[in-house]
């Protein structure tokens, strides 16, 4: 339960810093920000479209911690302005659409892979230098080294527009009507089975070689040579007693691995035109719509400190010696 | 496995030629390095794109920005790898994009593995309230979200190869820090430093003679990581259109081949090599950490061994300790 | 239901007698090194006798818990065995496949490991750790499995409640005694105990060793018994032999080893341990330390740190020789002993 709360406490203190970071970060380039921020395209504008974009950002003259308590105001109202680029739509509605699809292709990514990826890992540490052991995993990690959105472009190309298999772009097909229907549900499926197969394999080298090293030195462990002395069968030893616990150390780094899957997530819906929050995220930087940025920016990082936090819940019940205490 | 053939210490039975043949190490760290045949061939892969990019001027002479000639091409004597969307030769671009490409990623793994070590140790070793608050702003930036950050940071700051490396840094440096802090603390509280401390060393003779070379390992490891990091990193960034368009990098490559709808168009040739370079370049790097934890991890030695001497005894493969007789 | 009679029994526990339970012969194990092969154990036999106590006292790396392995054939690479038997009720272990050493271990022979806080397994329960060595070697119902479970507890003195706890919930010497009851689940016929009590403090180690010596007058198994505590062992043990540096130097019953030790290494080990009782005498250590097992000393191992070292010993290993009847030392025919006028004859190294 301690643990919890600290982990808690930490990840309350770290999202007060990206609140801090959201703020600041307009704030910190010299000169009039509107201006520079709007580049180009300011001088066209008149005196007073300069000044509703700079309300719209939250700029203002006034003293900076008055600025600041505006702009905390506004959050904890859950008002993150408006999106320029989705106008007049405001940011919360536009990023809440995003989640749903960032989080299903996420999901359904990260399950496949962690699940196979930790399953090769396993077999393979069991059984060192075998085939498994010593051609598979090269094999992913080099699968693993492409980039994220080249590997994407590949598979697009490839089975999309080569061999007209799969959709290419979005999360379903538009012509047809939304909801729990058959026809919906095939098609957000068929969507996904792209980018998610990136996805896959993109993080399956990683899970799987990151298993198999803990693996290596869990296998030395005590608690396995007198398994093995007990004459149990091997699948028992491998799952039940070495893998088990060759897991914990992988929790661990599950909520680190998030992020850099995450990242991996933003290219792919990025080739994939799958409107997600990544998508979102480089479409608003590239229109220059800050305060759709600022509010995807804040709910990703919402989005990872719970999941984090998830992780660190489950870990309690994975390792009964934190438990206690 | 490779195996050297020793030479029997003195004193040892001339007779005895049995058993495994034992690795013998030469230079502890070229070894450790390049030992296992995994991390040579991927030293041998970096270095081919290292080499090509030192020497660009010679192997791919002319200017890569240079317009030079149709649009979409495809490969053919003129220009080896076709051209791309906007009319530039794609070999050339490979080539010297090599060039930033390699500088931003080993530029930035540096500097994030100095960065790391640094408050690493300090954090390691000294504990208390500066471990706390330094481990705090560690674990800052290691939940808050890398790419997204990065996307923020470049949004506002001014494209730039210094500001990629700078970025690159910021929020990559967390990651080794962690490590290198377990690794001090583990190493503080072993005799030797122990004895060094009592004994009033100079804590920073104690960090760099005691404590530094011992960690050298996952240092190296550390850096290989980082340089892996940077340059996956920073390639999509370019993709996205986030640094500097106007730099030949194998990012920018793909931004523009990308943005001239070169797949579209079928124009396979503008889009695989900068990207496969990159894929090979990160592929090559991580065989060699694959390859020096083959050499330095003593289970896998261990294994290696015995399952050499089970091969040359044509024995099958058991869980149980494996019966070779021999002569006595 | 009691548990000589429960259908755990195993077949062959009592024997006549006259055959040894456990016979090793000619045991060599060797750890692959980058330097070249290290010689863990060179050239050791002896065997157990139905309902015995075996003592294998030693230094630390002198090859005795790496003997205890090898009977399980649980030795981690780099080890390999590179000669000998090793006989149990007359089948050889080094012979058997996976499949066999399965069926093997555990119901013949089962084994208390060094450190029990290392050998549970930290994120499973304790009532499952007793449980799955019952259930793989007998086909009963899981219930019956913690029936039997919450029996063995209740013998080594832990409520049954605990079966549902963690390891790390249990002191040091409940988690011993655990290990111990895991031990006897399947009624083997001999249990090997590495350093049982080491990790221990000193009361508690008295209490567990006086509770084995309990269940092995009523349960009738062997033991071999591994320490490096000369001390205790004499006390505990019927029969004893000395290792130094991967060999036997001298094997005889333990009350013999201990008031008339023969060979010098024996003299000085039993002379490093201070008694509660007794003379009050001066402590004597071994100067030096063990030799290195890749490069050893030629002839007799012990040679250079032995003060009746002469010039054949440099040379020459000696072999084992019953000097007295049914004490075995290390030494070249035709040395005085040390204590008594008696000069050895020639006798053949056979082992007891």
């Amino acid at each position: 339960m301690r643990y919890i709360m600290r982990r808690l406490g930490f990840y309350l203190a770290a999202l007060a810093v990206a609140i801090a970071i959201n703020f600041f970060l307009p704030r910190l380039l010299p000169g009039d920000p509107a201006t520079i921020i709007l580049g180009t395209s300011s001088g066209r504008l008149g005196p007073e479209e300069l000044q509703r974009v700079r309300e719209a950002l939250g700029l203002s003259d006034a003293p900076l911690i008055q600025q600041f308590g505006i702009y905390l105001s506004r959050l904890f109202q859950g008002d993150f302005g408006t999106s320029y680029t989705y106008f007049p739509a405001p940011v919360t509605k536009v990023i809440s659409t995003g989640l749903v699809w960032t989080f299903l292709l996420g999901a359904v990514s990260l399950i496949f892979s962690f699940v196979m990826g930790n399953l090769i890992g396993i077999i393979g540490s069991w059984r060192r230098g075998g085939v498994i052991d010593s051609i598979v995993p090269p094999l992913l990690i080099l699968i693993g080294s492409f980039p994220a959105f080249f590997l994407a472009l590949g598979l697009l190309y490839a089975f999309g527009l080569k061999l007209d298999l799969l959709p290419i772009a979005h999360a379903y097909n538009n012509r047809l009507e939304q909801g729990f229907n058959l026809p919906f549900i095939l098609s957000v499926l068929e969507h996904m089975v792209l980018p998610a197969t990136t996805a896959v394999l993109l993080s399956i080298g990683g899970w799987a070689l990151g298993m198999r090293n803990v693996m290596v030195s869990v296998l030395a462990d005590d608690y396995v040579t007198m398994a093995e002395a007990k004459g149990l069968k091997q699948i028992r030893i491998m799952f039940k007693y070495a893998a088990r616990n060759a897991l914990l150390p992988g929790v661990t780094g599950f909520g680190i691995a998030l992020g850099a899957i995450l990242s991996g997530q933003i290219l792919i819906e990025t080739v994939f035109s799958y409107p997600g929050l990544g998508y979102m995220l480089i479409y608003a930087v590239n229109g220059r719509d800050y305060p759709l940025m600022q509010g995807l920016f804040m709910m990703i990082t919402v989005g990872i400190l719970v999941a984090n936090f998830l992780v660190d819940i489950l870990y309690t019940r994975l390792d009964p010696r934190v438990r206690a205490g | 496995m490779d195996t050297v053939e020793k030479k029997l210490p003195v004193g040892s039975d001339p007779k005895r030629k049995r058993g495994a043949r034992i690795n013998i190490p030469r230079t502890s760290a070229l070894y450790t390095l390049l030992g296992s045949p995994k991390a040579r061939v991927g030293f041998v892969i970096v270095m081919l794109f290292v080499l090509a990019a030192i020497f660009a001027p010679l192997v791919a002479p002319g200017d890569p920005k240079e317009f030079v000639g149709a649009t979409n091409q495809p490969p053919s004597a003129q220009n080896i790898m076709g051209t791309n969307p906007q009319g530039k030769d794609v070999f050339r671009q490979l080539v010297w994009g090599g060039r930033l490409s390699l500088l931003i990623g080993f530029g930035s793994g540096a500097l994030m593995v100095l960065i790391a070590t640094i408050v690493g140790m300090i954090s390691g070793y000294k504990r208390g309230i500066v471990d706390d608050i330094l481990n705090f702003i560690m674990n800052l930036f290691l939940v808050i979200p890398g790419l997204p950050l990065l996307v923020l940071l470049s949004a506002y700051l001014k494209p730039g190869t210094a500001t990629v490396i700078f970025s690159l840094a910021f929020t990559g440096w967390a990651y080794n820090a962690r490590i290198i802090r377990a690794q001090t603390m583990s190493l503080r509280e072993k005799d030797f430093v122990a004895a060094a401390v009592v004994s009033g060393e100079p804590v920073l003779k104690i960090i760099f003679v005691h404590i530094l070379p011992n960690m050298v390992n996952i240092i190296v490891g550390g850096f290989i990581g980082a340089v892996i990091y940077g340059i996956m990193a920073s390639t999509g960034l370019a993709f996205l259109g986030l640094a500097s368009t106007q730099d030949v990098t194998w990012g920018t490559n793909l931004f523009w081949a990308q943005n001239g709808g070169a797949l579209m168009i079928g124009a396979w040739w503008a889009f695989v090599p900068s990207g496969l370079a990159v894929a090979l370049v990160a592929f090559g790097l991580a065989l060699i950490n694959y390859g020096m934890d083959e050499i330095t991890n003593p289970r896998l030695i261990a294994e290696r061994d015995v399952k050499s001497v089970l091969r040359k005894a044509k024995l099958p493969r058991m869980r149980a300790t494996p019966v070779v007789p021999h002569e006595h | 239901m009691s548990i000589e009679t429960s259908e755990f029994v195993n077949p062959r526990r009592t024997a006549d007698g006259k055959e040894p339970l456990l016979d090793i012969n000619t045991l060599y194990v060797e750890y692959l090194t980058r330097r070249g092969p290290a010689k863990a154990v060179n050239n050791v036999s002896f065997s157990i006798q139905p309902g015995e106590v075996f003592g294998l006292a030693g230094e630390s790396g002198c090859g005795k818990s790496t003997i205890a392995h090898t009977i399980l054939r649980v030795l981690k690479p780099p080890a390999v065995i590179t000669g000998g038997q090793i006989l149990f009720d007359g089948e050889d272990v080094l012979k058997m496949n996976d499949r066999q050493l399965e069926d093997f271990r555990w119901r013949k022979v089962s084994m208390v490991f060094q450190s029990a806080m290392n050998s549970l397994n930290p994120v499973i329960t304790v009532g499952e750790q007793v449980t799955d060595v019952i259930l793989r070697h007998n086909k009963v119902s899981k219930k019956d499995a913690y029936d039997r479970a919450a029996e063995l507890l209740k013998i080594v003195g832990i409520e049954p409640e605990r079966l549902k706890s963690f390891p790390h919930q249990m002191s040091g010497g409940m988690r011993q005694r655990v290990v111990i009851a895991i031990a006897l689940a399947l009624n083997p016929a001999m249990m090997i105990m590495d350093e049982p009590t080491t990790a221990l403090d000193v009361v508690v180690q008295k209490d567990i060793l006086q509770q084995i010596q309990q269940l092995k007058e009523t349960m009738g198994f062997s033991i071999l018994f591994i320490t490096h505590d000369v001390s205790l062992m004499v006390e505990f043990s019927d029969y004893m032999a000395i290792m130094y540096a991967g060999e036997i130097v001298e094997k005889a019953a333990s009350k013999e080893i201990f008031t008339n030790p023969i060979h010098p290494y024996t003299q000085g080990l039993l002379s490093s341990f201070p008694s509660l009782t007794g003379k009050k005498r001066k402590l004597t250590g071994i100067p030096g330390s063990p030799p290195d097992l890749v490069n050893p000393p030629t002839g007799c191992k012990f040679h250079p740190r032995c003060t009746r070292c002469t010039h054949k010993e440099t040379e020459v290993a000696p072999q084992l020789t019953e000097v007295l009847p049914g004490h075995w030392v290390a030494v070249h025919a035709g040395m005085p002993l040390p204590t008594g006028n008696d000069r050895i004859g020639q006798s053949s190294v056979a082992k007891r």
